[in-house]
C-alpha cells in the first residue's frame, strides 16, 4: 500500500520546502550581517540547525514516499538510536547486559514489526505488559541483586519512552478513520509538523523576547516568552492545517495545543534527566541539535496522547470499517 | 586485508558508536606507540578503526597469544589486523618468564624498526572498566629502546559496556575514543616514574 499523494499533501511539501529555503536565506544574510563573536556563534548554531533540518526532512520525505513500511523502518531506527543514547547516559551494570541486548535486538524490532502487521491490539500492550514482565525476570536470572529495582526501572523507562512512545507516531498510519482512509500519512505529518514547529517557534520567540526563565534549575534556555509564543504560534499553525486532518479548525487547534504542551513537557523531562547526569545533550549525531533523543523528546510525549485522542474521538467504536 | 579490515573496523565502530576526539594531539603519520586502557575484546578493533585510513596500514595492535592464538580469532587478529601476538607472563620459573618477556619485547622492537606504529594495552589484561590497573613494565623497556618514538595515551570509554568480560553478544552503547597529548619523558626517568606518568596521562583523559 502506498499513500495517495493528493493536492493538500503537495501544498504541504511546497510549504515546508519554501519555509526551509526562506530560513536558509535568512541564516545566510544573518551570517553576513552579524559581527560580534557571541552573535556569530548563535548564527553558526542556527545555520547548523537549518542544514540538519534539510537532511531530516529529506530522510523523512523518502520514508513517507516508500509508504508505511518506510516510515515504520525510519521510526524503528530512530527508536534504536534514541534507546542507545538513553542507556549510554544512565548507569548500568554488567548484569544488565543480556536484558539490554533483548531490549535492543528483540523488543525494539518486534514493536515495529507488529505495527507493520497492523496488530494494533498487540502493539499497544507488547511493551507495557510483556516487556514489563520480561525485564525483571531476565534481570533476576542474572543473579545480581544490588540496585535491582533501580536497574529494572531504568530499562523499563527506556523501553517505554524510546520505543513504545515513539512508535505511536508511525502507529498513526494504521489508524483507519472513516472517511479518511489511505490518508493517515497526513496525520503523521500533522503531528511532526506541529511538534517540530513548536520547538522552532519556542527557540525563535525565546531568542527574540526571552527574559523570564520558566525552569531555571532544569533548562536555563527555556523562558516563559518562548514557551507561550511557541505554543501559541504552533497551535495556530496546527489550526491552519485543519484541512489535511479529519478535524474541524477548532478541533485542530485543540489537538495542536495538547501536542505542543506535551511536547514541551517531554523536552523538560528529558532535560531533567540530562541535568541529573551532568550533560547538555544526549548525543552529537545531528549537528546543532545534539542527539536523536534531543530532537524527538517532544514526540515521545505527544505522540501517544495524540494517537489515543484521535482514536477515541474519530473512530466509531463497535463498528469495524 | 585492507577492504576486510576496513569493513570490520566500520562495523565495530558503527556498533560501538564511537565518537573520536584528538586532544592536543594530531593524527600524523609519524611513528607512534598508542597505549590504551583495556576492558573489552573490541578495544584494539575500535582504536584501530578510530585512526585515519592512512595510519591504519602502518599501525599494528599487540595482542595476547593465549587468547588470539588459534582458529577464527587468529585469522581475524593476524590476517585482518596484522596483530603482533605476544606471550603474557608465562608460567614456569623466573628465568623462563624473563626469556618470554624478552622475546615479546624483541618482537615489538622489530616492528618499530620496520617503521610500524603499535597499539598496546599496558595493563596486560582486561579490567572491569572502573579503574585503570598499574602498568606492566614492557612500555618502559620499549621507550628505553626507542625514545624517539612518540607515546600517545588513548582512553577508551564504554567499550566494557558494549562487550563486557565473558559476554559474546554486544549491546550498542555509545563509546568514546580520546587521543591525548604524547608523553614527554624527562632525561632521567626511572621505570617507576615513567610508568606512573604514562598511567597518569591515561587517567587524565578519563574525564576529559
Amino acid at each position: 500500500m502506498r499513500f495517495a499523494v493528493d493536492r493538500p499533501m503537495l501544498w504541504l511539501v511546497e510549504g515546508v520546502v519554501g519555509g526551509l529555503i526562506a530560513a536558509s536565506l535568512v541564516g545566510f544574510f544573518l551570517s553576513l550581517r552579524v559581527k560580534s563573536d557571541s552573535g556569530k556563534a548563535t548564527i553558526q548554531n542556527l545555520n547548523a540547525r537549518i542544514r540538519a533540518w534539510w537532511i531530516m526532512i529529506g530522510v523523512f520525505s523518502i520514508a513517507m514516499l516508500v509508504g508505511p513500511v518506510g516510515s515504520l523502518a525510519l521510526f524503528g531506527f530512530i527508536s534504536f538510536l534514541a534507546l542507545r543514547e538513553y542507556v549510554s547516559l544512565i548507569p548500568t551494570v554488567p548484569a544488565d547486559h543480556r536484558t539490554l541486548f533483548w531490549s535492543f535486538f528483540v523488543f525494539t524490532p518486534l514493536q515495529y514489526w507488529i505495527l507493520a502487521m497492523h496488530w494494533y491490539g498487540v502493539a499497544s500492550i507488547m511493551i507495557p505488559v510483556y516487556a514489563f514482565l520480561f525485564v525483571p525476570v531476565r534481570l533476576v536470572l542474572s543473579g545480581e541483586t544490588a540496585g535491582f529495582l533501580d536497574r529494572a526501572a531504568r530499562i523499563h523507562w527506556g523501553l517505554m519512552v524510546c520505543v513504545y512512545c515513539i512508535s505511536y507516531a508511525p502507529a498513526l498510519l494504521i489508524l483507519e478513520i472513516p472517511g479518511y482512509r489511505q490518508q493517515s500519512a497526513k496525520l503523521l505529518l500533522f503531528l511532526v509538523i506541529v511538534v517540530q514547529f513548536s520547538d522552532v517557534f519556542q527557540y525563535i520567540w525565546g531568542k527574540l523576547l526571552g527574559k523570564r526563565r520558566i525552569a531555571p534549575l532544569i533548562s536555563p534556555n527555556k523562558t516563559w516568552e518562548g514557551f507561550l509564543g511557541g505554543v501559541a504560534s504552533a497551535s495556530l499553525l496546527g489550526m491552519g492545517l485543519w484541512w489535511m486532518t479529519p478535524f474541524s479548525p477548532l478541533q485542530a487547534l485543540g489537538m495542536s495545543l495538547v501536542i505542543t504542551l506535551l511536547g514541551f513537557a517531554g523536552g523538560l523531562i528529558m532535560s531533567a534527566i540530562k541535568r541529573d547526569r551532568g550533560v547538555k545533550d544526549f548525543g552529537s549525531i545531528i549537528e546543532g541539535h545534539g542527539g536523536i533523543l534531543d530532537r524527538v523528546d517532544s514526540i515521545c510525549f505527544s505522540a501517544p496522547v495524540f494517537f489515543h485522542l484521535t482514536r477515541f474521538f474519530y473512530i466509531t467504536h463497535g463498528k469495524t470499517t | 586485508m585492507s577492504w576486510l579490515g576496513n569493513a570490520v573496523a566500520a562495523g565495530a565502530r558503527g556498533l560501538a558508536g564511537a565518537t573520536v576526539r584528538w586532544l592536543d594531539c594530531r593524527p600524523e603519520t609519524r611513528q607512534r606507540v598508542y597505549f590504551a586502557n583495556h576492558t573489552s575484546h573490541l578495544d584494539f578493533v575500535v582504536l584501530w578503526s578510530a585512526l585515519p585510513r592512512a595510519l591504519r596500514a602502518q599501525t599494528r595492535p599487540v595482542a595476547a597469544n593465549d587468547y588470539w592464538h588459534s582458529g577464527l580469532r587468529r585469522r581475524l587478529a593476524v590476517g585482518v589486523f596484522h596483530a603482533i601476538l605476544v606471550d603474557r607472563s608465562a608460567s614456569g620459573d623466573r628465568e623462563t618468564q624473563l626469556q618470554s618477556a624478552r622475546r615479546s619485547l624483541d618482537l615489538l622492537v622489530d616492528a618499530l624498526e620496520r617503521k610500524e606504529s603499535l597499539i598496546i594495552f599496558p595493563e596486560g589484561t582486561r579490567g572491569r572498566g572502573e579503574e585503570i590497573a598499574p602498568f606492566k613494565s614492557g612500555l618502559y623497556y620499549l621507550w628505553l629502546k626507542r625514545p624517539d618514538v612518540q607515546f600517545v595515551p588513548v582512553y577508551l570509554a564504554n567499550l566494557n559496556r558494549v562487550l563486557p568480560k565473558g559476554e559474546v553478544l554486544p549491546v550498542p552503547f555509545i563509546s568514546r575514543v580520546a587521543f591525548g597529548p604524547p608523553l614527554q619523558p624527562g632525561d632521567n626517568e626511572t621505570k617507576e616514574s615513567f610508568l606512573r606518568e604514562a598511567r597518569n596521562a591515561l587517567c587524565a583523559l578519563q574525564h576529559a
